[in-house]
């Protein structure tokens, strides 16, 4: 098996690389500890601090409140749809540009980057200018009473395309250090395309998929900017937990508008275990590799 | 973990999500309102859900959503299916019947009162012992006196706020020197909020700004919520009659079969029990004997009509805050 430079994988070697005197190095070090403290780590306890202040009581009547469980479930579902379909199109996309040749690859690779670089908010305007009543298929949608945008749909849409290039961007590289000689050979000793794919192709790239996915949910779950401009803000119905804390705030609800900005904390710190443990679980995978 | 068992907790996982969401379906109303009749609305909602379940013995859950009054009527006429808008100004409501043709241009006339049950009009909120000792609106036009207003480009409230100041300047200093007067104030202006609401966060929570140019109830919600020993509200000499209008959104009520409950749902707002609620708000009711009954709790100051001042909002529009108006004028130099 060919070694794999994997982007996550953490320094195994443990001699000292640095020169520099011991004032330096504790210098540097208890700079960035001052910088995450400040940035990171107090922000991070005033949430909770917050979200506390007036009592367990008032936490969680904001927790349960018909508005927030509303606002919960839906972005739960909304990251439920987005995290799969982007799973899909992530190994499809990867595979497409690592395994085979074509022209135009470059712009490819370019274009799953551009939610990347292109504002939320203009993510959002996209499908209001397309899918709105006044957008390009509005009318046919409004005679056939299909709803886009200030629904569910368009906001699966616009985290779809906010969240587009997590996996994808997790899977290039790493199928293009892989090459194709496993599946040549899968293919060889006679197996069907989706036998070479599902016993080849994705043992190799499992926790690369999974690391991807994983930032997907992240983003997924807490992206505002795009979703706040398709979501039409109908309480209890298009509003996802983001929205949900920004207007808990405006109404002077400020317990109840931390409680769920809690909730999201939790995910993220949930989110950031399970990437933690993937790493683990991959440095494991590639030392076995060596071996 | 093998892939399989991966795949098994990822679509198990998928699936309770899905289940869990599935939503029973209901009759419900939407109400588009603008930014500051979060509270109004969520308790009249309540009041106006249990009337009709004891009238018709069926259930309705009212829905809303706040924004900046223009951004909302933006949304309206994209597609945001409202039953019935509650909006800041007769123009965003103009706005849906030209631009998105969901409701009759005459709407206006449907109702009491040109269609505003409740009115309200626009003040001062200034901190606690008034250290930049602001009294009138020639006061905010100051060197030094930084004040908060939000965008008239998006909210409706800041188009009172405006045309109040816009007035007060005319009658002051002169057709010639007016726009010069606004000016000034609008170079004291640090931030400009989408909407009502930003602009109290901005000036309650966030500390900035000497002076809040607020919608009356706005300001008596933001000194009950931080206690009167934190601002204090200041009377200008003359301020503007602030007509929030209501009206049903023809095409969306027809489609979705709700004509009558959210013509139900508005003439409530007009009826006794609505217009306590309304008062309760800080909105000053239309109602008589519920005005009169809450007389005290407004302030008396000499109110314009918008008609009288400046010729009805389509005029006021196309001369303050259409493209290349009055405001971009001022703002853009």
């Amino acid at each position: 098996m060919t070694t794999i430079t994997f982007p996550l994988s953490a320094d195994t070697q443990k001699q000292r690389t640095t020169q520099e005197p011991a004032w330096i190095r504790i210098l540097l070090i208890g700079l960035t500890l001052i910088f995450l403290t400040l940035f990171l780590f107090i922000p991070l306890i005033s949430v909770f601090y917050e979200a506390f202040k007036k009592g367990a009581d008032v936490y969680l009547a904001a927790i349960t409140d018909p508005d927030a469980v509303a606002a919960i479930k839906l972005t739960l579902t909304i990251a439920a749809i987005a995290v799969p379909l982007n799973m899909v199109f992530g190994i499809a996309a990867a595979w497409a540009i690592a395994k085979f040749e074509f022209r135009g690859k470059n712009l490819l690779i370019t274009l799953i980057d551009l939610p990347f670089s292109v504002s939320p908010v203009v993510s959002g305007l996209i499908y209001v200018l397309v899918f709105g009543l006044q957008g390009w298929f509005g009318s046919w949608l409004a005679e056939h009473d299909i709803k886009i945008i200030f629904a569910v749909p368009g906001i699966v849409l616009a985290t779809v395309f906010v969240t587009v290039p997590f996996i994808a961007r997790e899977l290039i590289p790493l199928m293009q250090e892989q090459g194709t000689e496993e599946e040549e050979a899968a293919v060889v000793l006679g197996a069907s395309g989706w036998q070479t794919f599902y016993q080849v192709t994705l043992p190799n790239i499992k926790w690369g998929l999974l690391y991807g996915a994983i930032l997907c949910n992240a983003r997924a779950m807490g992206e505002f900017g795009a979703v706040s401009v398709v979501s039409g803000h109908i309480r209890g119905s298009t509003n996802t937990m983001p929205l949900h804390v920004e207007i808990l705030y405006n109404e002077y609800n400020f317990a109840a508008a931390f409680a769920v900005a809690s909730l999201l904390a939790l995910l993220a710190l949930v989110t950031l275990a399970l990437k933690t443990l993937i790493e683990f679980r991959n440095q494991q995978h590639q030392q076995r590799g060596h071996e | 973990m093998t892939i399989k068992k991966i795949w098994l907790i990822t679509s198990l996982l998928a699936a309770s999500f899905f289940i869990s969401s599935s939503v029973l379906a209901e009759k419900t109303l939407l109400n588009v309102s603008y930014d500051p009749t979060r509270e109004l609305y969520q308790e009249f909602n309540a009041a106006f859900a249990k009337y009709w379940q004891e009238k018709n013995n069926e259930k309705i859950t009212v829905r809303q959503s706040h924004g900046g009054s223009g951004k909302q009527a933006r949304s309206v006429i994209d597609g945001l299916e409202a039953d019935v808008v509650t909006l800041a100004l007769a123009n965003d409501i103009n706005a849906i019947a030209e631009k998105a043709k969901l409701l009759p241009e005459d709407w206006q006339k449907r109702l009491a009162l040109n269609s505003t049950p409740y009115t309200s009009t626009i003040i001062f909120l200034v901190r606690k012992g008034n250290p930049k000792g602001i009294k009138d609106w020639d006061d905010l036009a100051r060197a030094g006196v930084s004040v908060i207003t939000p965008n008239p480009k998006t909210s409706g409230g800041a188009q009172w706020n405006y045309l109040a100041a816009w007035e007060y300047g005319k009658q002051r200093f002169g057709e010639d020197k007016v726009q010069e007067f606004v000016g000034n104030i609008y170079k004291n202006v640090p931030v400009l909020d989408s909407g009502a609401r930003g602009s109290t966060t901005t000036f309650v929570e966030r500390g900035v700004g000497d002076v809040f140019i607020s919608w009356e109830n706005e300001a008596f919600l933001a000194l009950k919520e931080y206690g009167a020993d934190k601002f204090e509200i200041v009377i200008p000499s003359l301020s503007i009659l602030a007509e929030p209008p209501v009206t049903i959104v023809d095409k969306v009520v027809d489609k979705k079969g709700t004509r009558q409950v959210a013509e139900a749902y508005l003439q409530y707002l007009y009826s006794e029990e609505g217009q306590e609620i309304v008062a309760k708000h800080f909105y000053r009711p239309t109602h008589t004997k519920v005005a009169e009954k809450y007389a005290g709790k407004f302030p008396q100051i000499e109110l314009f009509k918008i008609d009288d001042a400046f010729g009805g909002w389509k005029n006021a529009h196309k001369i303050h805050f259409a493209d290349g108006g009055t405001f971009d004028q001022i703002y853009l130099k």
